[in-house]
């Protein structure tokens, strides 16, 4: 009898163990056919906390768009010389409690020269405006992937002069050399691809050196004397895909049936907006950061000496639409639009890129 | 009376030890170490703990299977730069892999993977030597050697997945890692590699007698346990002379599914539902790669995955044309 009561209690102890892991209990939302595991998992808790951190901040009223042009106003303007004077005053108010609330306008200015180009900052800023004007023009990718939704200084940077979640070359901690056996880049707990032994830096590879993410055969035979890809190609997808899902907040079906991975007949919409994504991050990590290297201090870099990057959580910080899918291009009209912005005109250190190329 | 209404072991035997049948004449090793009793090992089987037969094969096995681990245990310290601290928090995640994919089947340099083929030579030396070590004490016993050839269908699994496999797909580097996490997401890379091993009917199989002979197992030892009152845990005895136990357990199956196993019968299915699970899976994943390379899109040209219903439009690959 005794037994049976303490085989009773260790029974209930044991489900309530399995059943309260997680507080509150998730929800399951269903997005697909009937019986086939298309669901979102939302825990209303975690999701709650993610909603409140990504609040679009008050707006000032909007300037005049009358007047004369900020190019006639100011000096060296090249980028936002087509604005009126008052809302060029504005915009650089709003950079500044974006991106350098606590550091102020000397954190780009010289005070005594505004015009000058001599913090590196400002030229930066500049050529962090050019992405902007590119990523609102909704052209090419940045089309099937923002939308008119558009994005600010504030999208990424959230008051932090460099935005919170961004990556380098990582060669991870220090392994021992000689003819002890190499890690691959994986087998470490990285918070990086959700905790799993996937390689920890999907992203130089696959947002930097644009190789391959697809890796499952496209046909049911393997084809003579072709080899295709690799395991450890497979496991560097993998990881940036881990990566992916935890920065939108989102699971595996939110974009894939799993049941095929690859097959596009069966992926969600998500699915096609990410494949843009992905090109979208390599063109601004090319185009518009890594070219700026030369100028940036040693802060501003990583371990391997490259220039902080882009990836998805840059943006995205937990939701499938950053900032909750609320644009703030109403409130900033002066972001929206791309000039033609020759490299010419762009003055500052030789290391100027030219124009992105149209992304394939 | 013994009562068999609990979770663990309720009835210890407590006699002088028996040391076991005779060894053959003229054998170079002898059973060693005194018998004793341990209580809480009788909780779970037998309370009685020796004598020890090691044996050449026995000692030549521990020894290859040592080494293989302190190969792999050291080079995954070497991982973390020799650090103990990181060793131990990191543990589950560390691994020795297999040399990258550009050295083919070729020995590569000792860092580069060389390592991980030396670690798994040992381990299989271990591994066939255990093997035979097996099969040679059942025949020492005067038994057949049933659990040998079980054992023989794991290791098959274990030298597709590591040895055969790769040598047919011409590189080490299809091999799993020696890691706790690494080789279960070497496990989940391979599947999707190889468009959902789900659609690989020999792995449906596998996972048929995999999940069989758990239904087996728990069917069986609860039929056992359910008439032991009757006598019916001297199964073998019931095989020849069926007794009320075994009806009653006959009679029990019928009634509740309409059709019964006997009580030898039982136990060839359970071994075969056993050894059959990593034998046909290890079919499934010698297939993988060498003769399928994307089993959901072979499921769907076959037949074998159906359609669904679609519920959001459909998309269409963005990169049609643009790439090969």
């Amino acid at each position: 009898m005794k037994n049976r009561t303490l085989s009773g209690v260790l029974g209930i102890s044991f489900v309530l163990l399995l059943a309260a892991c997680e507080a509150p209990p998730p929800a399951t939302t269903q997005i697909g056919y009937r019986g086939l595991g298309m669901e979102q998992v939302v825990n209303p808790a975690t999701r709650d906390r993610v909603l409140a951190a990504n609040v679009v901040p008050d707006a000032p009223p909007l300037a005049s768009a009358d007047g004369p042009r900020a190019s006639e106003v100011f000096q060296n303007v090249p980028v936002l010389g087509h604005l009126s004077a008052a809302e060029f005053t504005r915009l650089m108010v709003s950079m500044t409690s974006w991106v350098s609330p606590e550091q102020g306008c000397n954190y780009c200015h010289v005070p005594t020269d505004l015009a000058s180009d001599s913090v590196y900052t400002k030229v930066v800023a500049r050529r962090m405006l050019q992405m902007t004007q590119h990523i609102n023009s909704n052209q090419g990718d940045v089309a099937a992937h923002v939308g008119t939704t558009g994005v600010t200084c504030y999208t990424c940077h959230r008051g932090h002069p460099i935005p919170q979640n961004v990556w380098s070359i990582d060669p991870g901690p220090p392994q021992a050399g000689g003819f002890a056996a190499h890690r691959n880049g994986q087998n470490l707990a990285s918070a990086v691809v959700g905790y799993t032994s996937l390689p920890y830096d999907p992203f130089a590879p696959l947002l930097g050196d644009g190789a391959q993410v697809r890796v499952v055969s496209s046909e049911a035979l393997p084809r003579k004397g072709g080899t295709g890809p690799t395991i450890q190609a497979t496991e560097a997808t993998y990881g940036l895909m881990m990566h992916v899902s935890d920065a939108l907040g989102v699971n595996c079906t939110y974009c894939h049936n799993s049941r095929s991975f690859a097959a596009w007949d069966s992926s969600s919409a998500a699915r096609v907006t990410a494949w843009h994504a992905i090109r979208t991050v390599r063109d601004i990590n090319t185009h518009y950061i890594e070219p700026l290297a030369p100028i940036l201090p040693a802060a501003n870099k990583g371990p391997g000496g490259d220039v902080l990057k882009a990836n998805c959580a840059t943006c995205h910080q937990g939701l499938n639409k950053p900032l909750n899918g609320v644009s703030m291009l109403k409130d900033y009209p002066e972001l929206v639009g791309a000039r033609p912005t020759p490299a010419a005109a762009t003055p500052g250190p030789a290391a100027m890129p030219a124009p992105p190329a149209p992304s394939t | 009376m013994a009562e068999y209404q609990n979770i663990f072991t309720s009835v210890q035997v407590r006699g002088p030890a028996y040391a076991g049948v005779a060894l053959p004449e003229g054998g170079v090793y002898t059973r060693q170490g005194k018998p004793f009793y341990a209580y809480w090992l009788g909780k779970l089987g037998d309370a009685q703990v020796g004598p020890f037969y090691l044996g050449f094969t026995g000692l030549a096995s521990l020894l290859c299977g040592f080494i293989a681990i302190e190969i792999i245990g050291l080079n995954m310290l070497a991982s973390v730069n020799w650090d103990w601290i990181q060793f131990l928090r990191q543990l589950p995640w560390l691994a020795l892999e297999p040399p990258s994919p550009k050295y083919g089947i070729s020995i590569p340099p000792l860092n580069e993977g060389g390592w991980w083929l030396m670690a798994g030579f040992f381990l299989t030396t271990a591994i066939l030597l255990w093997w035979v070590r097996m099969y040679r004490r059942a025949i020492a016993l005067g038994l057949g050697t049933h659990v040998a050839w079980a054992f023989a269908s794991a290791i098959w699994l274990y030298l597709v997945l590591g040895f055969i496999r790769p040598l047919l797909m011409g590189s080490w580097s299809e091999a799993v890692p020696f890691g706790i996490f690494p080789h279960l997401d070497w496990t989940a890379a391979f599947s999707i590699r190889y468009g959902n091993l789900f659609y690989n009917p020999f792995h449906m199989l596998s996972i048929a007698f995999l999940y069989g002979s758990a239904l087996l197992f728990a069917m069986h030892g609860a039929t056992i346990l359910a008439v032991s009152r009757f006598g019916g845990d001297r199964e073998l005895e019931q095989v020849v002379d069926r007794g009320t136990a075994a009806e009653r357990a006959a009679l029990f199956w019928r009634w509740t599914m309409g059709f019964n196993a006997t009580m030898e019968s039982i136990h060839r299915w359970a071994w075969w539902f056993a050894v059959l699970c990593p034998l046909v899976g290890g079919i499934g994943i010698l297939l993988t790669g060498t003769v399928v390379d994307n089993w959901y899109l072979w499921g769907v040209k076959h037949g074998l995955a159906p359609s669904y219903p679609i519920v959001f439009p459909p998309v269409t690959d963005p990169a049609q044309g643009a790439l090969p």
